[in-house]
């Protein structure tokens, strides 16, 4: 069968393969190479070596932003995690109205970040009305009201997630658990917890790369302001490529230090949470 | 569990998800309240009910159509993630088929690259992506279908694949003994079985295509806005934003979402546990 699929592979393989390298593997080996290169357009590159880099780290706006970025999407790990999982621990008891409770609290996900955004920047906007400030008085509230957004928009996502972790937890286990006399706190803490490890991770994946990556939401929102002090690294990336003539290489660069940056959190989280992970 | 239950804490545990539900709901109907109020209200009063000093019907809403062209964004964002979506589905089950039946060195490796493009943020590739479409006239509706493709590859490959090594190889096999061709075999036997797959695989690609904000920004930005960049486009420059318009805009780019949701809600979910577990 192998050897008569192969005579295919014109139809079956290369219209994917040739999107693939047009899309992503050309544009990003190009990427690669242009972050060691100074250019205004691909064309005009010339070899710099290490300068991109160095002028990268003296930029305050990207240390800065970097610093925000991780900032905040430990905040937003941990809190859209804890209301998830304590959500999906109440969705799962069999309630009155359970199905239209989950339908409620994973609609905002469908909603485009764009949208997302300026929804919360007239909210909180609203709220701050009071003392007179804007969203973009204080980088405290342009950081929070983000925080706000992801956690609206994720709760419900990975709430889904984890309910059906629970309810693949064997009904075995949790009566044994009853039986041993065991009460709702040993349970969720011995039983429920250990045997969706696979879950966690895969939510903690999800929450840590999302929160990384963000910029659709940041841009709406108070677009980096005020004086890019709430900047997030995806934004700072785009700003510095488009904003700023003659430091694409630096904007190049930054990105390739952003990738290395989730490659690597997306690999040490993976290993981290997987090596806790039990065979129930 | 079927435990004694205790229906105080039941009926506490309802109210405390009813009232979840219900600020979750708030913002949108705050954004629905202020599509009908003047602009001037919306910032000095923001969450009272429009009242008729403060009512204009539905002027924010002509006002914001007219200004952004909503229905040819409407358009454009409808064609963009009709044709990326059936595009993705059609070119990644076959790749993922070829690459999962055929083991060569070079299938492996493709594989791989594949699977690890996945982790790549969009700005890795956003300004070499872009000059490429440019040079290469994909800088269009119809072109830009190529870059969904391209760039959805990863996980859509993956999600198939990860399907097909789970199916027995007998049944492909014994169609091919039979003399159908690989087109037949594809089509008549692996494709039917795909159709779960290609569901969960189409509401991910869906919802990434028609919320995507920065890719046609900047392939195709200027001459065809789509919903996201239309409405972002109402900012305008130095902050000077149509509120008015904007609250009508944000409820007009939501009514196709909550359609949508609620047409396809049962593999939505489903859909997202799938896509979960094998990302």
């Amino acid at each position: 069968m192998q050897k008569s699929l192969q005579k295919y592979f014109a139809l079956f393989a290369l219209p994917g393969l040739i999107c693939f390298c047009l899309a992503f593997f050309i544009p990003f080996i190009m990427g690669v190479v242009l972050s060691f290169c100074k250019f205004t357009t691909v064309t005009d590159a010339h070899f710099v070596g290490l300068d991109n880099f160095r002028k990268m780290f003296v930029d305050d706006t990207f240390m800065n932003s970097l610093w925000f970025t991780v900032k905040y999407a430990v905040v937003c790990t941990v809190s859209v995690n804890f209301f998830a999982f304590g959500l999906a621990l109440l969705l799962t008891r069999k309630i009155k109205g359970t199905n239209v409770f989950r339908t409620i609290l994973f609609m905002p996900n469908l909603i485009g970040g764009i949208v997302l955004g300026w929804i919360w920047q007239v909210i909180i906007n609203g709220v701050l009305l009071k003392y007179n400030a804007t969203i973009v008085t204080d980088p405290k509230y342009g950081f929070w009201g983000l925080v706000c957004v992801m956690n609206w928009q994720s709760i419900g996502y990975n709430m889904i997630i984890y309910i059906a972790g629970i309810q693949n937890i064997s009904s075995d286990l949790l009566e044994a658990a009853e039986i041993d006399g065991a009460g709702k706190w040993v349970t969720l803490k011995d039983v429920i917890i250990p045997s969706m490890m696979s879950t966690f991770t895969i939510c903690l994946f999800l929450s840590v790369t999302n929160g990384f990556k963000l910029f659709d939401q940041n841009l709406a929102l108070t677009a980096g302001d005020p004086g890019r002090q709430t900047e997030m690294l995806a934004l700072n990336i785009v700003n510095t490529f488009y904003g700023r003539s003659g430091f694409e290489g630096v904007g190049q660069a930054k990105a390739l230090v952003f990738t290395v940056l989730v490659a690597v959190i997306a690999f040490s989280q993976l290993k981290l949470t997987r090596s806790r992970e039990v065979e129930a | 569990m079927s435990k004694k239950r205790n229906p105080t804490v039941e009926a506490i545990l309802f109210l405390v998800l009813l009232i979840i539900c219900i600020l979750f709901l708030v913002p949108i109907f705050i954004v629905l309240i202020n599509s009908f109020k003047s602009r001037f209200f919306i910032s000095s009063s923001p969450f009272s009910l429009p009242q008729a000093k403060t009512y204009v019907g539905m002027k924010n809403y002509v006002n914001g159509v007219e200004k952004i062209d909503f229905f040819s964004a409407f358009r454009y964002s409808l064609f963009i993630t009709v044709f990326s979506v059936l595009a993705i589905d059609l070119v990644t089950s076959m790749l993922g088929w070829y690459l999962t039946r055929v083991k060569t060195k070079f299938t492996s490796v493709m594989y791989l690259l594949l699977v690890t493009s996945m982790i790549v943020p969009f700005q890795m590739v956003m300004f070499t992506m872009s000059k490429t479409a440019n040079m290469l006239h994909l800088d269009n509706p119809v072109g830009i279908i190529v870059l969904y493709v391209g760039f959805g590859a990863g996980l859509s490959t993956f999600m198939f694949s990860g399907f097909i090594k789970s199916v027995p190889l007998a049944l492909e096999e014994a169609a091919m003994i039979d003399g159908a061709t690989p087109i037949v075999t594809f089509f008549q036997i692996v494709l039917p079985m795909l159709k779960p797959t290609a569901i969960t695989v189409s509401i991910l690609n869906t919802m990434w295509v028609w919320n995507d904000y920065l890719l046609p920004y900047l392939t195709i930005g200027t001459d065809y806005k789509t919903i996201p960049i239309a409405i972002q486009y109402l900012r305008g420059g130095y902050g000077s934003v149509d509120m008015g318009a904007m609250m009508a805009m944000l409820i007009l780019a939501m009514i196709p979402v909550i359609f949508f949701y609620f047409f396809s809600q049962k593999f939505i979910i489903e859909g997202v546990i799938a896509g979960a577990v094998k990302g």
